[in-house]
C-alpha cells in the first residue's frame, strides 16, 4: 500500500513527519522510519547483492579449503570529520587492515551504526559516502548491518562498529608469533599523522597545521607484499599506542628481542614539531594507514621494492631487525650512538608540563 | 625543525663527549636539577655516552613529583565538587593521591580537563559563568608568569568564578636544602635552563659563594646538555667556583624582569611542603593575600585535609640524589608506571619513570650479572 492511497475506514492519527533532515528516536524503533533509513541510506549506498536480499543475515559462498580471518573494531572519534578523513572511512579502513594483517584478501564487512537522536541526516549520509568510497578502493563489500538510535547526549553524533571477514591463501603463516631473530623490520612510512591530525581538528594544537591523517586500506599493499615474498612473519599496522606498544606486543608475542634504528624512522617534520611542542613521542601516537612487515633477512629487498611500487607504500624503510635478547623487549638505539628501552604505552598519552 | 634538530647533531655531540673525556681526570658527581634535563639525559641515552668518572644524579626539578601528596588530596576533593571544572596540565592527572587520582575523578562524572595555559582555563570561566573553574597551578619559575597572568586576567575581567590551587616552587632553596645536606654527594650543579630563562641567575652567586660549588645554566636538547657537563667539569678539574652560562640563547644574568615584577606582583614567598623531601622554608610561591579571592585553598573548605606520605616510596632519596631509582626494593616491582607507588614513577620527568621506561634493559642486564 503507497503512502499515497487515501483509505480512511474511521478516525486515524496524523501520519509521523519524515524526519528526512535529522536522526529522530524513530529511526532506531524498527518501524518504517527505520526501514526507509536503511533503503535510502544504507541499501543505496553499499549496493551489493547480500544486503539487497534484506534478510537478517548474509548469505556468503566461500571458497573451499581456504581460512578465514575474522576481526571486529569499534569506532569512536571527536570530531566525526578531520583533515585526511572520517569515521566512515576510518570504521572502513581499520577492519579491512585488522583482516588483511593475517595476510587475509579482506572481502566482506559488516557495520553497526549507534546514531545520536539529532544527527543531522547530510552528517550520515556523508559518512555513508565515504564508507563506501573506501570499501570500493579496497574491494570489499558491505554486507549486513545494524542501526540503533539513542537519545541526545548519549553518544557524540555516531558510533560505527565493523566486522570483516577475509580468505587466507593456503600455505600462509603470518602473525604476531612468528618474528625470528635476523628478521628485518619494515615500516611502511612516516608515523604519527593520524594522531596529531585528530588532535589538530579537536582545535587541541593551539597552532595550525597541514597534518592530514593517514587513515588508508593497506589490503593491496599487504597484496604486492605477498606476491613478491613467502617469508613474510609478521604483518600489523600500529594504531592506538603507536609504533612503540605495536612492536612490544610482537616482541612479546613472538618471545624475541628487537633493535630499532632511530635516525630511519621516518617522521613528518610537522608531526615532530607538534610532538616537540606538546611533549609527546612520536613512538605512541596513532596511525591508521600504516604497517609493520617482519621479513626473512633474504627478502627484505624484494618486498620492499614491492612496497614502494604501491600507493600507501612508496615511503617505506628498514628501521630495525629481531635479536634474540632482550627477550620481550623493544630497543632503540640513538642518533647518538646510545641505546634506550622503548616501553609501551602505560596509559593515556599526557602532555608533559614544560 | 629547525632550532632544535641543530642541537641534536650526533656529530657535535661527539665532538663534545671527546672534549669531557679529555678533560676528566677523576669522578665528579653532577646534579642536572630539571626534570626535562632528567628526561633528555635518558630519552638520549647521554648519561651512556659519558666517561665513567662522571656520575649523573637527578635533581628535584620535576614539578608533578614534587606536588605534596596532601595537595593532591586537595585538589581531588575540589575536583570531585559537582558544578566544579578542575584544569590541570595533562601528567598531573594520573598522579595518585590517597588512593585515587584524578582520572578516577572524571571517570566517576568529575569534570576534569586537561589544558595546555592556565589562560584556556580563564576562558573556561567566561564561558561557563554558573560553574566554578579551578586551575592546578604547579610548576617551578618557569610555569610562574602564565599563572600569574591567569589570575590577573581573570581578574581584569571581574570573574568570580575563576580560582587557582597553587603548587608553586622554586630552585634556589632546593639547591640550598641539598647542599645543606650532611649527606650531599653533589659537586656541580646543571642549573635548569628555562627557570634562568625567567627568572635570570642572580640568586645563584650567594649559594656558589656560600657553599663553593660551580653552578652552569644548561639547556635542553643533547648538545647543550653535553655543553653544560663539559663547562661544569673544565671549572671543577680547574678548581674554579663560579657561575656559568652554557645556554646564552635563550638566558642572561637578569631573567625576564616584566615576568619577574609580575611575579612578585602576585605572589609571595611561603614554607612549601616538597613531595618526599618535606618542608623546605621559603621553597615556594603562594598568592598574595590581596588574591584571596582568586585563591582555591580558601574558597573551597580544604583547609582540614593532611596526609601523610606513602612510607615504602624513597622518592624523597631520589630527588636529593641520594640514592638512584633502581636502589628502591619497589622499583619495577610495587611500583610501575602504570600501578605508581610515588610522583617520580608517575611523570614523564620523573627520574623513576625515566629509568623504567628507557633503562630497564641496562638495570636488568647489570641484576643478572652481579
Amino acid at each position: 500500500m503507497s503512502e499515497e492511497t487515501v483509505n480512511i475506514e474511521g478516525a486515524v492519527c496524523a501520519p509521523p513527519l519524515p524526519h528526512g533532515e535529522q536522526i529522530v528516536m524513530g529511526h532506531g524503533a524498527g518501524g518504517r522510519m527505520s526501514h526507509q533509513l536503511i533503503q535510502k541510506a544504507f541499501v543505496s549506498a553499499f549496493q551489493n547483492p547480500a544486503l539487497q536480499a534484506g534478510d537478517d543475515a548474509a548469505m556468503l559462498q566461500p571458497m573451499p579449503g581456504m581460512q578465514l580471518s575474522i576481526s571486529t573494531d569499534a569506532h569512536v572519534v571527536m570530531p566525526l570529520f578531520f583533515p585526511g578523513g572520517d569515521i566512515g572511512k576510518l570504521a572502513v579502513c581499520g577492519t579491512v587492515n585488522d583482516v588483511a594483517m593475517l595476510g587475509a584478501k579482506p572481502l566482506y564487512l559488516t557495520a553497526g551504526f549507534i546514531l545520536e537522536e539529532g544527527l543531522p541526516m547530510s552528517t550520515l549520509q556523508q559518512v555513508i559516502a565515504s564508507m563506501q568510497a573506501a570499501a570500493e578502493e579496497a574491494g570489499v563489500q558491505i554486507v549486513a548491518g545494524d542501526t540503533k538510535v539513542v537519545q541526545k547526549g548519549k553518544a557524540d553524533g555516531l558510533y560505527i562498529t565493523t566486522a570483516g571477514v577475509g580468505l587466507i591463501p593456503n600455505g600462509t603463516n603470518i602473525s604476531g608469533t612468528q618474528a625470528k631473530p635476523g628478521d628485518v623490520i619494515i615500516l611502511s612510512g612516516s608515523i604519527g599523522d593520524h594522531g596529531i591530525a585528530v588532535l589538530g581538528a579537536r582545535g587541541e594544537l593551539g597552532f595550525e597545521s597541514t597534518i592530514q591523517s593517514d587513515v588508508a586500506p593497506l589490503n593491496h599493499l599487504i597484496e604486492a607484499m605477498m606476491n613478491t615474498s613467502r617469508n613474510i612473519h609478521v604483518l600489523r599496522d600500529p594504531t592506538r599506542g603507536g609504533l612503540a606498544t605495536t612492536l612490544n606486543e610482537i616482541a612479546t608475542q613472538s618471545n624475541v628481542g628487537i633493535m630499532l634504528d632511530e635516525k630511519t624512522i621516518p617522521v613528518h617534520p610537522d608531526v615532530a614539531s607538534a610532538c616537540e611542542m606538546l611533549g609527546f613521542d612520536a613512538l605512541y601516537v596513532a596511525n591508521e594507514g600504516k604497517l609493520v612487515a617482519f621479513v626473512s633477512h633474504e627478502d627484505a629487498d624484494v618486498v620492499l621494492k614491492a612496497m614502494h611500487s604501491t600507493r600507501y607504500g612508496e615511503d617505506a624503510v628498514i628501521i630495525g631487525e629481531v635479536t634474540t635478547t632482550p627477550k620481550g623487549r623493544v630497543l632503540l638505539k640513538t642518533s647518538f650512538g646510545s641505546t634506550r628501552v622503548v616501553d609501551m604505552l602505560a596509559g593515556e598519552m599526557l602532555p608533559r608540563i614544560c | 625543525m629547525k632550532y632544535v634538530n641543530e642541537y641534536r647533531d650526533a656529530e657535535l655531540v661527539k665532538g663534545v663527549i671527546e672534549e669531557i673525556r679529555r678533560t676528566v681526570t677523576r669522578p665528579w658527581v653532577l646534579m642536572e636539577i630539571c626534570g626535562g634535563q632528567t628526561h633528555a639525559i635518558v630519552r638520549h641515552g647521554i648519561d651512556q655516552l659519558l666517561p665513567p668518572e662522571i656520575e649523573l644524579v637527578h635533581g628535584p626539578g620535576c614539578p608533578v613529583c614534587v606536588t605534596p601528596l596532601e595537595l593532591i588530596d586537595k585538589a581531588l576533593t575540589i575536583a570531585a565538587q559537582p558544578n566544579v571544572i578542575f584544569c590541570s596540565y595533562g601528567d598531573m592527572l594520573r598522579v595518585p593521591g590517597s588512593g585515587r587520582d584524578l582520572f578516577s575523578i572524571k571517570a566517576q562524572g568529575g569534570d576534569v580537563r586537561v589544558v595546555y595555559s592556565p589562560l584556556d582555563a580563564v576562558k573556561l570561566a567566561q564561558q561557563n559563568p554558573d560553574k566554578q573553574v579551578v586551575f592546578f597551578a604547579i610548576g617551578f619559575e618557569t610555569t610562574a608568569p602564565p599563572n600569574v597572568m591567569s589570575v590577573l586576567q581573570a581578574k581584569r575581567l571581574g570573574l568570580t568564578n575563576f580560582s587557582i590551587l597553587v603548587s608553586h616552587v622554586r630552585v634556589p632553596p632546593a639547591i640550598k636544602a641539598i647542599l645543606s645536606s650532611p649527606q650531599n654527594r653533589v659537586q656541580g650543579f646543571l642549573l635548569a635552563g628555562h627557570v634562568s630563562a625567567v627568572m635570570g641567575y642572580w640568586e645563584y652567586p650567594p649559594l656558589m659563594e656560600e657553599f663553593k660549588i660551580p653552578m652552569v645554566v644548561t639547556g635542553f636538547e643533547p648538545l647543550d646538555i653535553v655543553q653544560g657537563i663539559l663547562k661544569t667539569v673544565q671549572l671543577l678539574e680547574t678548581g674554579k667556583v663560579e657561575v656559568a652560562n652554557a645556554y646564552s640563547r635563550a638566558v642572561n644574568f637578569d631573567g625576564n624582569l616584566p615576568a619577574q615584577k609580575t611575579i612578585n606582583q602576585v605572589f609571595e614567598e611561603v614554607d612549601r611542603k616538597w613531595r618526599g623531601i618535606g618542608m623546605i622554608p621559603m621553597s615556594g610561591w603562594g598568592l598574595r593575600p590581596e588574591f584571596d579571592a582568586f585563591n582555591a585553598e580558601k574558597r573551597f573548605d580544604v583547609g582540614a585535609i593532611h596526609t601523610q606520605e606513602s612510607p615504602l616510596c624513597i622518592a624523597g632519596q631520589i630527588l636529593q640524589g641520594l640514592k638512584k631509582p633502581h636502589d628502591c626494593p619497589a622499583f619495577g616491582k610495587e611500583c610501575t608506571t602504570e600501578n605508581p607507588l610515588g610522583a617520580t614513577m608517575v611523570s614523564s620527568e620523573g627520574a623513576c619513570a625515566a629509568y623504567y621506561r628507557y633503562g630497564r634493559v641496562d638495570m636488568h642486564q647489570q641484576v643478572e650479572q652481579s
